[in-house]
């Protein structure tokens, strides 16, 4: 036992106890956030199916090898996994893409795994950039984001590279 | 999103004709679809649980309580936006939402932030650097709990799931750290080039 076991329960239980500290009614509060939990699984689904296909097909065909040789001079230079380079193509432009990717990435590679734990931490540290990009400037009818999307870029990757050296260093 | 789909379904084929991979091609389109399903239902329990969670958290004051204690790094962030600004409550709040993974209602607020940005700063056609500044908080993950990843990290196995929080805390961190310099070190340069 970790003290990261203690993690989940602990913010569990924090959560209920200054619910009921603050009188609210938890049960009907709840039952009220699952279910925009639902529907939140019922939106993603028609991208995710769509993605899902795009990319299980592409990967079928032994595509991912393909383009992770591509890039293998580049990644092998930050010691980056190259079974982790699929995930830094599509992370910035599709969240239920990425999300096929990943789910691909721990079952091939297990969870536990140096290259699995690689790509939890690249998932939990990195965005959809050019999605939420667009959405935002979109929603105000911004036409020149200016350096935005350099600047969020530059954030992403400097995630990729220092996931590597946080799950060397941490694990 | 559209050209992603295309040039991934283009080059599937090509590389299916020229690898002679036409029946894993056929197999792979039949069950994928059905594989997305498996994978949105094997979440939507944790999504429901969490946002039932976040919901009691919510309401019963913990993100009015964690703007006080962030108000400091938003007058930071946004030097020249009047703290007790509507602007500056959506910016909070959907700062507080992205990190406690409120998706739903992040989205939102930081669109009602964009807008009184907007106008605030008096912007047309290219984005302001404090609207910038707000983008780019969204597109750097920084969550307290990614409840997805842990979600699907322990369907697939893994012993202790929850074990890569810190690592993604601290990459999280360092991350939009270097993402903030990094606006703020622009929008000198593109102020040098306007005296100019």
């Amino acid at each position: 036992m970790t003290f990261t076991d203690y993690f989940i329960p602990t913010i569990f239980l924090l959560i209920i106890v200054f619910g009921l500290i603050k009188r609210v009614d938890i049960f009907d509060l709840f039952i009220e956030g699952a279910k925009e939990g639902i529907s939140t699984s019922l939106d993603i689904l028609p991208s995710l199916i769509c993605l899902m296909t795009c990319i299980g097909i592409f990967k079928s065909v032994g595509g991912f090898g393909i383009l992770s040789s591509f890039v293998q001079p580049v990644t092998d230079f930050f010691s980056f996994p190259s079974e982790c380079t699929p995930l830094i193509f599509i992370r910035p432009m599709s969240g239920s893409g990425a999300l096929s990717v990943y789910n691909g990435i721990i079952s091939d590679y297990g969870a536990d795994s140096f290259i699995g734990k690689v790509a939890s931490v690249m998932m939990g540290s990195t965005e959809t950039t050019f999605y939420t990009v667009a959405v935002y400037f979109g929603a105000v009818r911004i036409k020149n984001s200016r350096y935005a999307i350099p600047a969020a870029l530059m954030g992403d990757l400097t995630g990729w590279i220092i996931s590597v050296a946080a799950v060397r260093m941490m694990f | 999103m559209c050209y992603l789909i295309g040039v991934l379904v283009i080059f599937t084929y090509l590389i299916a004709v020229f690898n002679n991979k036409m029946s894993e091609l056929s197999l792979a389109i039949i069950t994928q679809c059905g594989e997305a399903v498996t994978l949105s239902i094997s979440l939507c329990g944790s999504i429901c649980l969490w946002s039932g969670l976040m919901n009691i958290a919510e309401k019963s004051g913990i993100v009015n309580r964690l703007s006080t204690i962030f108000s400091p790094l938003m007058r930071f962030l946004f030097p020249n936006v009047d703290r007790y600004s509507k602007a500056m409550g959506y910016i909070t709040l959907n700062f507080i939402s992205n990190l406690l993974g409120l998706g739903n209602a992040s989205t939102p607020l930081g669109i009602k932030a964009m807008e009184e940005l907007k106008t605030i700063d008096n912007a047309t056609d290219s984005a302001s650097d404090n609207m910038i500044m707000l983008t780019v908080l969204n597109t750097a993950a920084l969550q307290l709990f990614p409840a997805t990843i842990i979600t699907l990290r322990a369907n697939q196995g893994s012993n202790t799931p929850a074990d890569i929080i810190p690592a993604v805390w601290v990459v999280s961190i360092i991350t939009l750290t270097l993402t903030v310099l990094a606006v703020k070190l622009f929008s000198k340069i593109s102020e040098k080039k306007v005296k100019r």
